[in-house]
């Protein structure tokens, strides 16, 4: 079930190939969503279900669609599966789709969803392309939740809104970091998952 | 068949537009009754805010039902008239002649007996619409509690409304002064309002907004003026 090739297409985007950060595509929806935990997990799931779907969707079609408006088609199935999900988050989960607000609909404008279904799903059977939808939607929210757990223990002590950091910490004079609350700390601590993650892969680095 | 000609490209996006549009006029469908039940609870809970009620389990359906006592409607010269509080629109109040408006009065009968009245506002802050509801006591006019959202104000500056630091100054303001009906003002921190009305404190770098609080408060408070002196008669 999973070859040699279809392995690497799954795990490649966790890591060497990760669209975050090392492509870096879709870092807008990074500053946005990870001010708290769950709102980044939820961002993470939806991306990745959109990006799994689109891929098989488009990668279904591909035989059919006329080459000079796949752009137009390739968005009118990403803009469809977007509402959907926006649709299901406010019937089920109304509080964190309220969070979200816009940022749902700005799925859309991610640059991962355009440059997969571009760059695979219309050259790749549905199979191949689903494992790529998963593998990158994953790569993209490991980085969301990695940023996001960050942001909220020593932005707000909390994780998932629950207290994590004991209120003895507190008493003894330890204050949360307001400035982990602010878009640009998203950015640093990419910035910093990057600079780990090149120092480890050696490969990545230029001259 | 030729997948570049034009009429297949045609044929192809009509196609797809059809189906796509089915599919999410379905979904929209299948979905509404639970949006809708969502946005009403939503309501609630901004309703319940301002008299400062909770539920912590998130039932906010029958807290609501528990504590307010009476809805009505009532108009301009502050007599009820036909009209489902809960549903009126306040969007779509504002737009019309004043006379013409549909204003609801939840009636909350909290533990200990005290009635609250909680009247909903509706106005404009920097970027979009901010709305409220403002709690009063029976002397239909210290203010007991005071809840204002927003669409889209900027975060840490005009957002600050939504903040219980700020909806907790407007407690125990009073909205008529020396018999005439004055409403509350925002003002920048050291200024005092010319006609001795109650005031608050502005947020710092939310000017815009929080004079959209203030105007909204003037503007939706005055068409229930007439509805607070019979209340207050009564």
């Amino acid at each position: 079930m999973l070859s040699k090739k279809n392995k690497e297409v799954f795990f490649n985007p966790f890591s060497k190939n990760n669209p975050v950060i090392v492509q870096v595509l879709g870092i807008c929806s990074v500053l946005a969503v990870t001010a708290k935990l769950e709102p980044a997990l939820v961002m993470g799931i939806s991306v990745t279900a959109v990006l799994a779907f689109a891929n098989v969707i488009i990668s279904l079609i591909r035989n059919t669609i006329p080459t000079n408006i796949r752009i137009i088609v390739q968005l009118v199935v990403v803009a469809a599966l977007v509402i959907i999900v926006d649709q299901v988050l406010k019937a089920y989960n109304y509080e964190v789709s309220k969070a979200l607000s816009v940022f749902i609909g700005l799925i859309i404008t991610n640059c991962i969803l355009m440059g997969r279904l571009e760059a695979f799903a219309l050259s790749n059977g549905p199979w191949d392309s689903f494992l790529d939808g998963v593998g990158n939607g994953i790569g993209y929210a490991l980085i969301l939740i990695i940023v996001g757990f960050f942001r909220e223990l020593l932005g707000s002590g909390t994780l998932l809104g629950f207290q994590v950091i004991p209120q003895a910490l507190y008493d003894l004079g330890y204050q949360n970091n307001g400035l982990m609350i602010l878009p640009p700390m998203a950015l640093i601590t990419v910035a910093c998952i990057i600079w780990v993650h090149r120092s480890r892969n050696k490969d990545l680095q230029e001259n | 068949m030729n997948k570049q000609s034009n009429t297949y490209t045609i044929l192809y996006s009509a196609i797809m537009v059809v189906v796509v549009g089915a599919v999410l006029a379905l979904t929209y469908m299948a979905l509404k009754p639970k949006q809708d039940e969502n946005i009403a609870n939503d309501k609630r809970m901004q309703i319940l805010s301002a008299v400062h009620l909770t539920a912590p389990d998130g039932d906010y359906r029958s807290v609501y039902e528990k504590y307010v006592a009476e809805t009505f409607v009532v108009n301009v010269s502050g007599d009820r008239t036909e009209g489902d509080a809960f549903g009126v629109n306040m969007a779509a109040e504002e737009k019309k002649p004043a006379q013409e408006r549909l204003l609801p009065v939840f009636v909350c009968k909290l533990d200990d007996g005290q009635l609250k009245y909680i009247l909903p506002v509706y106005g404009a802050g920097l970027w979009g619409p901010i709305w409220g509801y403002v709690a009063l006591n029976d002397d239909a006019n210290t203010v007991y509690g005071a809840y204002f959202s927003h669409q889209g104000e900027t975060p840490g500056l005009g957002a600050e409304i939504a903040k219980p630091e700020f909806q907790a100054q407007f407690e125990g303001k009073e909205l008529f002064k020396d018999g005439s009906f004055r409403s509350i003002d925002v003002m920048k921190a050291g200024q005092k309002p010319a006609d001795n009305a109650d005031y608050v404190n502005a947020i710092s770098g939310g000017t815009v907004t929080s004079k959209g609080v203030e105007s909204m408060l003037k503007s939706c408070l005055t068409d229930y003026s007439a509805f607070l002196d019979k209340l207050k008669t009564k």
